[in-house]
């Protein structure tokens, strides 16, 4: 039982740091700012979460895991509005969108 | 849990901080920079826990998470606002 447990925490932890990885890959390499938007929001919001459970789930139930979760939940509010604000900062102010042909 | 998973973990999030941080500097706009900086702080939430877990302390380094996650959204929320009524100028 236990030792499920820990591949079960370990598994997600190992997907949380991959999601953050990605994200951080594709906020370097995409062109624009509304794609790099796209790579940090959803890959942040996603990976943290993943990672703060995984981290929750290995020593079992104790008062240190519910306040992870309750960072993680904390997190799965804050961070989707901070994207939005930020994409709204920029939609106001009408920056370019990347057309195919132009580099970089 | 092993030390050596964790300090794996840590290190594998500090690489994708060096490749945010390069979008905070070399980033063509301000809203370039303030999405780098918040992508940064969320990694930063994940490392402080994890460093709790290195030296065993997991209750304290949580509530400096905590703090640190919600000094990131509010940071993070004033900059864009401000920038939104400022006017963001860009090539």
């Amino acid at each position: 039982m236990t030792g499920a447990m820990t591949i079960l925490a370990e598994l997600l932890i190992c997907s949380g740091v991959f999601f953050l990885f990605m994200g951080a890959v594709g906020l370097v390499r995409f062109p624009d700012f509304y794609t790099r938007m796209h790579a940090a929001g959803k890959c942040d919001t996603l990976g943290s979460l993943l990672l703060l459970v995984g981290l929750a789930t290995y020593q079992g139930f104790d008062f240190s895991s519910a306040k992870l979760l309750s960072i993680a939940v904390f997190i799965f509010f804050t961070s989707p509005t901070a994207a939005h604000a930020i994409a709204r900062a920029a939609y106001t102010n009408r920056l370019p969108l990347w057309t195919r042909g132009e580099q970089e | 849990m092993p030390h050596t998973f964790l300090v794996v973990t840590s290190l594998t999030i500090l690489l994708a901080v060096l490749l945010s941080l390069y979008r905070v500097v070399a980033g063509p706009s301000i809203i370039d920079r303030i999405i780098g900086v918040n992508v940064i702080g969320t990694k930063t939430i994940a490392v402080i826990v994890l460093t709790g877990y290195l030296f065993d302390r997991v209750e304290f380094f949580i509530d400096i998470a905590f703090l640190y996650a919600l000094i990131n959204f509010i940071g993070t929320l004033a900059f864009s606002r401000y920038f939104e009524q400022k006017g963001v100028e860009h090539s």
